[in-house]
């Protein structure tokens, strides 16, 4: 039987509210949304929090919308929410993919966008999405607000930089008229955590790639990236062999790790395949 | 701390441990043991109930974050003119088998089915893809719900 530890519990009603409990409580305060990465850490005791703030009334942080030139989606937004926006599936298609494979629809129902990208579990799905769009994160905190572009707001597994006084309040994605975008998982079973996963972004302008994005999960890539792959391909023609030559780049680059779901070798491989797979669902979405 | 939890439609009050789970909250402190306690780390589905009309696991869910919330389980499923539908087509169809994975299969399911009444074979195994039965007999489970499905039509 597993059961957290020993902790305290209060309900925040604002956010400059669910920010005053965590200021005032410290480091030892943590925020539960869905609890779906929490709770698990927290029943095993490699989490053991002594407040949990829960944001789960903050009706304004599950809000999707654009604005300025943004798809702009609340902290507290549920996967099966993202998933059933036919604006995020029409602006973003890379987002309904990923969303598609992240668990099952029970869990889908309760786990929240924010809550996943805080985790930092280096196999979460939304992390190598959100960093292949460029994607940036408003974070609150007692001075205000900031914002950190998610290719800069992991420092290591499991590990943000967000600090103990702040929340993550929305995510960002720059909306790209002509864009095309797709993430491409292997797991092993239906609702399983990916062997590896690729997310691309493309913007093509006469055969040419004039943007894009490349994010990898599973596999240890810094920030959830492929800056070497994207740099290669940027300014060349959006063919087969381009994506190919991206993809070893994006396999020679990462650093996949051996563990159950499987070796180094195969990682690696599938984080070149994907990237050229979801290049090529990408390009064809546009 | 006290909570108040609305239960299959009927108010419960009880002090708790912020720490409790809702799954226990349900069997241990209110009685209701149709709900399963399975794999105690969201993957397995049997202890899945509604909470505010969506199915949830219950064994990730603290009860204080149940507080002041409507919860549904398989208990509340039949109504005053007997089963649900589901409940008789799973009768019907052999999707029990041993029933350990039935609570959560008959909660899900009957959320799909208020959602989509005329759901695919597909649609059904994706609904069910976080309800886990180790008999492995999904065949007569994804019967059961078509076959509700069927009936709820005629």
């Amino acid at each position: 039987m597993q059961v957290p530890g020993p902790v305290e519990y209060q309900r925040a009603t604002s956010v400059s509210h669910a920010l005053a409990l965590l200021d005032r409580y410290g480091p030892g305060a943590r925020v539960v949304a869905g609890g779906h990465s929490l709770i698990p850490m927290m029943k095993l005791r490699l989490a053991q929090p002594e407040m949990l703030v829960d944001i789960n009334d903050l009706s304004e942080l599950a809000t999707i919308r654009v604005e300025d030139g943004e798809l702009r989606m609340g902290a507290l937004v549920r996967h099966a929410d993202l998933l059933a926006s036919a604006l995020v599936g029409e602006l973003v298609p890379m987002l309904h993919d990923a969303e598609r494979v992240i668990a099952d629809p029970v869990v889908r129902n309760r786990g929240t966008i924010g809550g996943s990208v805080c985790q930092a579990d280096p196999s979460e799905d939304l992390s190598g999405a959100f960093g292949a769009l460029r994607a940036t994160a408003v974070v609150a905190g007692p001075a205000g607000d900031r914002t950190v572009p998610m290719r800069e707001f992991f420092t290591g597994p499991y590990e943000t930089v967000l600090g103990a006084g702040e929340l993550l309040v929305q995510l960002r994605v720059p909306i790209v008229p002509g864009g095309g975008s797709a993430y491409v998982k292997v797991n092993r079973r239906a609702g399983d955590w990916a062997v590896a996963a690729a997310a691309a972004a493309l913007r093509v302008h006469r055969g040419v790639v004039t943007e894009v994005g490349i994010g990898l999960t599973a596999v240890g890539a810094p920030q959830f990236v492929a800056p070497e792959a994207e740099d290669h391909l940027c300014g060349r023609p959006a063919t087969e062999e381009s994506f190919a030559a991206a993809g070893r780049l994006a396999a020679e680059h990462c650093r996949p790790s051996a563990d159950q779901r499987g070796p180094v070798d195969y990682k690696r491989h599938l984080a070149g395949e994907l990237t050229v797979r979801a290049l090529r669902r990408a390009a064809a979405r546009i | 701390m006290e909570i108040t939890v609305q239960v299959n439609g009927r108010a419960h009050i009880r002090d708790v441990e912020p720490r409790l789970l809702l799954v226990h909250l349900l069997r241990d402190e209110l009685g209701l043991t149709g709900t399963h306690w399975g794999c105690d780390t969201s993957n397995c589905g049997a202890c899945t109930v509604w909470m505010d009309a969506v199915p949830v696991k219950s064994c990730t869910v603290l009860a204080v974050m149940a507080d002041g919330r409507q919860v549904r389980t398989v208990e509340g499923l039949a109504g005053p003119g007997g089963l649900d539908p589901l409940q008789e087509a799973f009768a019907t169809c052999h999707g029990l088998q041993c029933g350990f994975c039935t609570p959560g299969m008959l909660m899900t399911a009957r959320w799909l089915l208020d959602r989509d009444p005329d759901p695919s074979e597909q649609d059904i195994r994706e609904a069910l893809s976080g309800q886990i039965c180790r008999c492995t007999g999904y065949e007569n489970v994804v019967r059961a719900v078509r076959h509700a499905a069927e009936a709820g039509r005629g």
